[in-house]
């Protein structure tokens, strides 16, 4: 049986799941406790684990990320949230080279089973010191996984498989996302765990497949929905959920079934995870395209301020669909 | 608050030296030999182009490896910055897996993988071995985290370079240790340079760097690190206070380096004098004045030492030979120990692409 929840309901009850299942779960970060989170995902969590299980830190993402790090090589299983990814720079040392290589130094003696979550996303009138997106960065890192969930059954599933996995998980969330309203399959039907590394279609299509991840899942579907009913365009829409481990063959079934291409993707044009998707498809399925990929990803500045023109900047249904159109 | 200890004091009288058997201190004194000796052969073989990348040496340190590590109960953790050969052999670490391992030889303790910066033995609590100066203390902080959260009664002794202090991490750390009472003992080894800035050149202070813990409302420590005994008796001190009241301590270890910052820092004889260098090895070297001490007190004479200091300049060489004859890292080496879970070829490892071509 399914219920609705919000995407921000769906994550706290994996979390509170989680926190259940295994002692060794810990949530730290900057409000997640007595405040009940900066933006409420963690809200009740406090009230109901107590002090050891929900750690409000300081403002002192080098110092909590790493203890984080540290207490996980012993076998704590710390799941830290950062208000924002944005701020990971200032914690970038510990995030890349104590996560991501201590295992690799250590010739295997050492792993880190962390999960580092919170919103990675721009859209919100905070201007660019707030609106990174992260993931083809850290992506980049050999040692690290990233996912990023679209839907709030995503959101569940996934961040029941972050803190299960034995290697570090760095999780990006969506504050345009934490109000959306979707079916979550109900605890009592068993265990939702969704793993990581598996795509979903999440629209069947057959002239365009778009690939796309995050809250670009959701422009890209309202897009889809606009090429539908206008111009008679049919796209199918697969969401990666996981960028690394990636579902390469889901990928190439939806290329081999369309023949045309167009990544969606919030990163900047450079680099990114769009530009990795392009590379693997012209590797694997060149000789099933019918013409190039193209991509709608946010336009190549810092990000603006301004409500007025900020959604312009990023994916949005407008800018896929007159993407698409330049591609029939 | 602890405060400066006025010196002199007898602290081979202290209770926690009073424990030591003649045998044990025998131990201590051919653990400070070994490490020296090992590291005059890695030098040696350095110089001769079989190992690469850095090689920052302890030597001259040694009392401060040995004598803290010396008071490790079961659940007392160890990490430390690059400059970690003392501490791993300290531990217990074998000199061939770390002359292998600085040899890029598959028989290392890191399989090759890490050099002489990041030496590893978790078996041995012993967490590292870390380059990036100060990035080591959010990790000894939460190694410390993990020890009380688990309801252990240990800590983590973490270990820092004089130039670290200054890093936004270790500050964030003690901040950290003191708010939320983890039992972390903070080490700064204070050789005096950060590199081949001294001390004066790159820290503000008032008395010293340990004091800047009571801005933290932090338990701190000076140590003479030359007298193996000292640092025992307020090290143990520092360790109790973390074992029993879950409270952290910053001791400064006052020691020398006889070489550069590493071998690779050519400039290390213009930034200090060889007054300076000569004066510490005669007056202050640790192996030294704890050889004098133990012939005094009747444990050992000069015929042991020299037998020890024989056995280890031998198992040395043997380490050097062993690591020689070795198997270097294959290409398939290369990409394994990145993920847990590909590693134990787990289900979770199966689903979706990992690497990348």
């Amino acid at each position: 049986m399914s219920r609705t929840l919000t995407y921000r309901e769906a994550l706290r009850e994996g979390l509170d799941e989680e926190l259940a299942r295994d002692p060794n779960v810990v949530l730290m970060g900057e409000e997640v406790a007595q405040y009940n989170g900066a933006y409420k995902v963690t809200e009740g969590l406090w009230k109901k684990w107590g002090d050891k299980r929900v750690v409000d830190t300081p403002i002192s993402e080098a110092g909590f990320i790493g203890m984080g790090i540290g207490a996980s090589m012993l076998g704590v299983r710390p799941v830290m949230e950062l208000m924002f990814w944005s701020f990971h720079s200032v914690a970038f040392d510990q995030l890349v080279s104590n996560a991501a290589c201590v295992r690799y130094m250590s010739g295997g003696l050492c792993n880190c089973p962390i999960v580092v979550r919170g919103p990675a996303n721009g859209g919100t009138g905070v201007g660019a010191t707030h609106s990174h997106v992260p993931e083809g960065l850290f992506a980049a890192f050999p040692g690290l996984k990233v996912c990023v969930p679209a839907t709030p059954a995503d959101a569940k599933g996934l961040i029941k498989a972050a803190i299960r996995d034995n290697d570090p998980v760095y999780f990006m969330e969506n504050t345009l996302l934490y109000g959306n309203i979707g079916e979550v399959p109900d605890p009592a039907d068993g265990d939702f765990v969704i793993p990581l590394g598996v795509a979903d279609l999440k629209r069947e299509g057959t002239d365009i497949s778009i690939i796309a991840h995050g809250r670009s899942v959701i422009q890209s579907l309202a897009a889809a929905e606009i090429l539908q009913a206008e111009h008679g365009i049919n796209a199918e829409v697969l969401d990666l959920r996981s960028i690394r481990p990636i579902d390469v063959d889901a990928i190439l079934k939806t290329v081999m079934k369309t023949n045309r291409v167009l990544l969606v993707d919030e990163s900047k044009p450079f680099g990114g995870v769009s530009a990795m998707v392009a590379m693997l498809i012209q590797e694997h399925a060149f000789d099933y395209l019918d013409g190039p990929i193209k991509r709608v990803c946010s336009i190549d500045a810092p990000a603006i301020y301004s409500p007025h023109i900020e959604h312009e900047q990023l994916p949005n249904p407008r800018r896929i669909v007159e993407k698409v159109l330049t591609m029939a | 608050m602890t405060s400066v200890s006025p010196a002199p004091l007898d602290f081979a009288s202290s209770p926690i030296n009073q424990s030591l058997t003649p045998e044990r201190k025998i131990e201590l004194f051919t653990q400070m030999v070994r490490i020296r000796r090992f590291e005059q052969a890695g030098l040696k073989y350095y110089q001769g182009g079989k190992i690469g990348g850095f090689l920052h040496l302890y030597i001259g340190q040694e009392a401060v490896a040995v004598g803290t590590i010396s008071l490790a109960g079961k659940d007392d953790h160890f990490i430390t910055a690059y400059r970690d050969h003392g501490h791993a052999l300290a531990v217990g670490m074998g000199m061939n897996e770390c002359m292998a391992e600085m040899f890029g030889k598959q028989t290392g303790c890191s399989k090759g993988k890490g050099g002489s910066m990041h030496f590893f033995a978790p078996d041995k609590n012993f967490w590292g071995g870390h380059g990036i100066v100060a990035g080591q203390t959010p990790l000894g902080l939460g190694l410390a985290y993990g020890v009380k959260y688990l309801g252990r009664e240990g800590c983590c002794l973490c270990y820092l370079g004089d130039g670290a202090v200054n890093q936004g991490a270790f500050h964030e750390s003690l901040n950290l240790a003191a708010l939320f009472d983890i039992p972390v003992v903070y080490v700064i080894e204070n050789n005096g340079y950060s590199m081949g800035t001294s001390q004066e050149r790159s820290s503000s202070y008032g008395g010293c760097l340990a004091q800047r813990a009571e801005a933290y409302g932090m338990a701190w420590d000076v140590i003479d690190g030359s007298d193996l005994y000292e640092v025992r008796a307020k090290t143990h001190i520092a360790m109790e206070r973390a074992r029993k009241e879950h409270k952290p301590t910053l001791l400064e270890i006052d020691t020398y380096r006889y070489y550069g910052h590493s071998i690779a820092d050519a400039n290390h004889k213009k930034y200090r004098t060889p007054e300076e260098i000569e004066d510490y090895k005669q007056n202050h070297d640790p192996i030294s004045v704890f050889r004098r001490k133990l012939i005094a007190e009747g444990i050992l004479t000069e015929e042991s030492a020299t037998a020890i200091n024989k056995a280890a300049a031998d198992e040395a060489a043997a380490s050097v030979k062993f690591a020689d004859e070795s198997p270097a890292p294959t290409i398939a080496d290369i990409s394994t120990d990145v993920y847990w879970e590909t590693d134990h070829d787990t289900p979770a490892s199966k689903i979706g692409r990992h690497f990348f071509d």
